[in-house]
C-alpha cells in the first residue's frame, strides 16, 4: 500500500488538543507558574526557581501526612480488596436475592462524601451515637475525637464501609462472566473449593482486580472530605492525611507557592504509583 | 470402572412438564456395561448431551435413577462419583502451564509426586504434546487446548467412566481421525468405559464397539454399526445411518403385502400376517440404496423406474430414480450405465426390504 504523506492530518487533532489543553494542561501551567514564584501581591511576584520544591521536601508536617497516607491507602487496600472479593463470592448468583443484595451494596456508593463523614461522625459517638455508644456498653473504652487509634479505626471503617462495595461489584461482575463450564471441569476433576477459587475464579478476576485496586489507591490516596467531617484531622494531627495538609497550607496560609509545590509533587505520587500497579500487574501476565 | 445403569430415566428442563414435548430425556432404560466403548449417536438437540451430564452428575434427573454397579448416585455429585468427562469446547486452567492442567486432576485426588509426573508425561505422549507441557495453557492453538482438556480427562486412572461430549467439534478433521484413533487405542490398553457423544456416524462407528441411536429423547436402537446398519429398529436410525440414508416409502395395506400408487410389493407371509392384525395406518416399507438391485431387463419381480440423476462420487455412484412418484436413491458401481431418463428395473432382495409400523421395525417372532 502506498503511503501518503499529508501533515494537514494533524488539523484532526486539533479539536481533542484544544480541550485537553483547557481542562488540563493550562490549569495545570498555572499551577507550575505558582510553584516556581514568591507572589506577595499583584505584581510583587519573584522567580525563585525551585526553592518551594526543596522547601517542600524537607518539610516535616508534610513528611509525616504522606508516611500517613501511606499507612492509609495501605491499610484500605489490604481491607477492601479481600473483603470485596469475598462479598462477592458469598453473593447469591442470580434472582431476586441477587438483585437485593445489589441494592443494598450500591447504597453506599450514592451517598455524597460530606454526608457519609456526617453519618459516622454521629453515628461513632459515644453519647448519642449508636455504634459509639454500643460499644462502650461492651466495656471498651472508645472515643475517636480523644484517642488515635480510636480515630483512625474509625476513619478506616467508615471507608470500607463506603468503598468496599465498590470492590464487590466488580468482583461480582467479573465473577458472572466466568462461563459454567469451568465450574462444571472443576467440579469433573474433583477440585476444593480453595482450588476453584485459586485456579479459576481469581485468574479471571484479574482485569477487574486490576481496576479495583487503582481506583481505590487512587481514591483513598487523594482521600479530603470525609475524615474531614469525622475528625477534623485529629485528635492532633493524627488523621490529617496528604489533601487536608495541602488545602490548609494553601487556603488556611495563603501560602500559594509552597501549596503548588506540592500539589506537583502530589500529583506526580500519584501518578508514578497508579503506573507502577499497573506495569507490575500486567508484565507479570507477559512472561513466556 | 463401573457398569452404568439408567432406570426409567426421564428428564425434563421445566419444572412443571405438561406433554411428552416438554422432556428432554423421554422415560428410558440404558445400561453401558463395564469396559465398553460406546457412542450416543443422534442429530442435535436430542439429549445426548443432557444423558452425558445426568450420567456424569452436572445434571439431575427429574424421574428415575442412575445406578453405578447396582448403587443409586443420584444424589452424589460428580466428584464422588469418580467421573471425568471431556466437554465440547475446551476448558482450561489459563493460569497454569499445561503440565499443571493434566496434573490438576491427580493432585486434587492426593496422587503421590511420582506418579502424577510419569502419568502426565504417558499422557502428554499419546496425545502428542510432550513438547509443549511446560508452556503456559493458555497461549496454545484452539485444537491444543481440546487435547489438554482431553489429557484431564484421560489422565486419572481410577475413574468409573470416561464421558465424551463431542470432543472434537473444534479439531481439524485430519486431527480428529488421528485423535479417535487414539482414544480407541487408549481404550484398548486401559480398559475403561467410555460413552462418547456425536452427531457424525462416521466418529461414532470408528470408535465405538456399540453404538446408542437417540432420536427425540429416546434410545431408539442399541447395536453394533453392522446391525444398525442392516436392522434399522426405526426409520430414523434408517435415514440417519448411511449416506445416503434408507429409502422409506410410505405404503398401505394390500392383498400378500403393500402398495403405493399402482404399485404392489409382496411381502413375507409373517410380514403380510401382522399387517393383517395391526390397525394402524403409519406402514412404510425401508430399503437400503446398498441393497436396491437393478437391471437393465425386466423380469417377474422387477419395477420400472426411470433414473433421475446421477451423482458420481468418485469410487461409486448414487443414483436417483423415480418409481411410481416415489424418488429413491440406488448405490451403484462405477460401471454403471444408465442415463439419465432411461428406463431401469429395480427389485428389492426379500431380506433387505424391511416394513415399519409406527416408525418401528416390524420383527420376525421365533
Amino acid at each position: 500500500m502506498q503511503k501518503v504523506q499529508n501533515n494537514k492530518a494533524w488539523w484532526l487533532v486539533l479539536p481533542v488538543f484544544l480541550l485537553v489543553a483547557f481542562s488540563a494542561l493550562i490549569p495545570l501551567m498555572t499551577v507550575v507558574n505558582y510553584s516556581v514564584q514568591d507572589i506577595f501581591g499583584p505584581g510583587q511576584a519573584f522567580f525563585v526557581g525551585t526553592e518551594w520544591f526543596k522547601e517542600v521536601l524537607t518539610n516535616e508536617r508534610l513528611q509525616d501526612s504522606l508516611i500517613r497516607q501511606f499507612i492509609f491507602s495501605g491499610a484500605v487496600l489490604l481491607i477492601q480488596i479481600p473483603l470485596g472479593i469475598g462479598v462477592a463470592l458469598m453473593m447469591p448468583k442470580s434472582g431476586i436475592k441477587g438483585s437485593l443484595c445489589l441494592i443494598l451494596l450500591a447504597i453506599p456508593l450514592l451517598i455524597p462524601w460530606n454526608v457519609v463523614g456526617t453519618i459516622w461522625q454521629i453515628f461513632a459517638r459515644g453519647d448519642i451515637g449508636l455504634f459509639g455508644w454500643g460499644i462502650n456498653q461492651l466495656g471498651f473504652d472508645y472515643n475517636y475525637t480523644g484517642d488515635t487509634l480510636d480515630a483512625w479505626l474509625t476513619v478506616l471503617l467508615m471507608d470500607v464501609w463506603h468503598w468496599t462495595p465498590l470492590v464487590a461489584l466488580l468482583c461480582y461482575s467479573g465473577l458472572r462472566a466466568i462461563p459454567e463450564a469451568f465450574y462444571q471441569a472443576a467440579e469433573i476433576d474433583r477440585a476444593s473449593k480453595w482450588a476453584v477459587f485459586r485456579y479459576i475464579q481469581l485468574p479471571r478476576l484479574k482485569s477487574v482486580l486490576i481496576i479495583a485496586v487503582l481506583l481505590r489507591f487512587m481514591d483513598s490516596f487523594m482521600i479530603y472530605i470525609e475524615p474531614f467531617v469525622l475528625t477534623g484531622g485529629g485528635p492532633g494531627s493524627s488523621t490529617t492525611f496528604l489533601s487536608q495538609t495541602l488545602t490548609t497550607m494553601a487556603i488556611g496560609q495563603f501560602d500559594l507557592g509552597r501549596a503548588a509545590a506540592f500539589s506537583l509533587i502530589y500529583f506526580l505520587i500519584v501518578l508514578l504509583i497508579s503506573w507502577l500497579f499497573f506495569t507490575a500487574i500486567t508484565h507479570a501476565d507477559k512472561e513466556k | 470402572m463401573a457398569e452404568i445403569q439408567l432406570k426409567s430415566l426421564a428428564h425434563s428442563y421445566s419444572d412443571m412438564p405438561e406433554g411428552p414435548d416438554d422432556y428432554a430425556i423421554r422415560q428410558l432404560d440404558h445400561v453401558w456395561h463395564k469396559g465398553g466403548a460406546y457412542a450416543l449417536l443422534g442429530p442435535s438437540g436430542c439429549g445426548k448431551s443432557t444423558m452425558l451430564n445426568i450420567i456424569s452428575g452436572l445434571v439431575q434427573p427429574s424421574e428415575g435413577e442412575v445406578l453405578f454397579d447396582g448403587k443409586r448416585v443420584n444424589e452424589l455429585s460428580p466428584r464422588d462419583r469418580n467421573i471425568a468427562q471431556v466437554f465440547q469446547f475446551p476448558v482450561i486452567y489459563d493460569s497454569m502451564t499445561v503440565y499443571d492442567n493434566l496434573a490438576f486432576p491427580l493432585k486434587n485426588n492426593k496422587v503421590p509426586a511420582s506418579k502424577i509426573k510419569a502419568r502426565v508425561h504417558e499422557i502428554a505422549e499419546v496425545l502428542e504434546i510432550q513438547d509443549k507441557l511446560y508452556k503456559k495453557a493458555k497461549n496454545l492453538t484452539a485444537d491444543e487446548k481440546q487435547k489438554v482438556s482431553m489429557g484431564r480427562g484421560l489422565v486419572r486412572e481410577d475413574v468409573s467412566a470416561i464421558l465424551f461430549d463431542e470432543p472434537l467439534t473444534v479439531i481439524d478433521p485430519q486431527l480428529k481421525w488421528k485423535l479417535r484413533r487414539k482414544l480407541k487405542q487408549i481404550h484398548e490398553q486401559f480398559d475403561i468405559t467410555m460413552v462418547y457423544v456425536t452427531h457424525d456416524q462416521l466418529e461414532a462407528s470408528t470408535f465405538a464397539d456399540k453404538i446408542a441411536v437417540m432420536y427425540g429423547g429416546q434410545i431408539v436402537q442399541f447395536g453394533t454399526p453392522t446391525e444398525l446398519f442392516e436392522q434399522p429398529n426405526h426409520t430414523f436410525v434408517g435415514f440417519f445411518i448411511g449416506s445416503p440414508g434408507m429409502n422409506l416409502i410410505e405404503v398401505q395395506r394390500c392383498a400378500r403385502g403393500v402398495c403405493f400408487g399402482n404399485t404392489n410389493v409382496s411381502l413375507e407371509p409373517w410380514q403380510v400376517d401382522v399387517l393383517q392384525r395391526t390397525r394402524s395406518t403409519n406402514i412404510k416399507i425401508g430399503i437400503r440404496p446398498e441393497f436396491v438391485e437393478v437391471s437393465s431387463v425386466a423380469s417377474d419381480d422387477t419395477f420400472e423406474a426411470e433414473v433421475m440423476d446421477v451423482e458420481d462420487l468418485g469410487t461409486y455412484k448414487i443414483v436417483t430414480v423415480q418409481l411410481d412418484h416415489e424418488k429413491m436413491k440406488v448405490r451403484e458401481s462405477e460401471d454403471f450405465a444408465a442415463s439419465i431418463g432411461s428406463r431401469v428395473y429395480l427389485s428389492f432382495p426379500k431380506q433387505w426390504l424391511k416394513l415399519y409400523m409406527d416408525e418401528f421395525l416390524v420383527q420376525e417372532q421365533d
